[in-house]
């Protein structure tokens, strides 16, 4: 603690972290995290009892709304997760200033192959 | 004595010594578990554009679809496949070890150590589970 600051360090702390959202990374991480445990088992399950099916039975699966739902949830979950993680390793490594470019560049990707992902299960979902 | 007589205004910086970096500690389970949950996050994330290119070649049709299959089912494709599958058992059970963590449970040495083994045992029963299942079913077994 400085001269100038007669407030206590907690004080100065309380709500007033990194852009005063750390916190909400940390839990965002953990939330989705909890999501994609059962998530990406349904998926991988899904895959293996799938194993040597074609493209039909693959595209029928994909159809019903139950799993379109899942692998809409599934993709919402997997790049909100990747685009948490990715950033994090990113400060950890970057010190230059590209660190701002590439985390910015990470979250326009993660998003973008979301939508990406997402248009792409509901134009088979709802295709003729 | 003033302070200022002491501190001059220009000072050339002082060469700090440096802490021993990484590559000179021997690895051990909760290192080398802390850096897998990392590189296989990163190995995953090359695993999710897969997923999207896939459901975009289905939606483009039997045949690019029929080309990613081709892919994933050449002998590269397989032993692709199989690390993905690898790295996302480890980095699941690594994240729940880490979810159990964030509860305040398994700090003690010995119940990371057991932590640490499960995850890797878990990975592995897994990796084989899954891919024996998986070319039982496709009727390669």
């Amino acid at each position: 603690m400085n001269r100038q600051s007669f407030r206590s360090p907690l004080a100065r702390a309380i709500g007033l972290g990194a852009a005063k959202r750390g916190s909400q990374h940390w839990m965002a991480e953990r939330v989705t995290a909890i999501a994609l445990v059962p998530l990406t088992l349904w998926f991988v399950a899904s895959i293996i009892a799938h194993a040597g099916s074609g493209y039909t039975a693959f595209v029928s699966w994909l159809r019903t709304p139950f799993v379109a739902g899942g692998m809409i949830l599934l993709l919402i979950a997997l790049f909100h997760h990747t685009a948490l993680g990715l950033q994090v390793v990113i400060e950890d490594y970057v010190h230059s200033g590209a660190r701002f470019a590439a985390v910015i560049a990470i979250q326009l990707g993660c998003y973008g192959l979301a939508v990406v992902g997402i248009i792409a299960t509901l134009r088979i979902a709802f295709g003729g | 004595m003033d302070i200022k007589t002491i501190a001059p205004a220009t000072k050339a910086p002082r060469l700090r010594p440096l802490s021993p970096n990484i590559q000179i500690y021997r690895p051990q389970l909760t290192s080398v578990l802390s850096i897998a949950n990392r590189i296989t996050g990163i190995l995953l994330s090359v695993g999710a554009v897969g997923l999207v290119i896939w459901l975009s070649a289905a939606v483009a049709g039997p045949g690019p679809y029929a080309i990613v299959q081709q892919a994933i089912g050449s002998w590269i494709g397989r032993i692709v496949m199989l690390g993905f599958t690898l790295a996302f058992f480890l980095h699941m059970c690594g994240g729940i070890r880490h979810l159990v963590w964030d509860t305040v449970h398994g700090f003690e040495l010995q119940s990371i150590y057991i932590s640490g083994w499960s995850v890797v045992a878990a990975s592995v029963v897994l990796t084989v589970a899954a891919w024996a299942a998986g070319l039982y079913l496709g009727g390669w077994l």
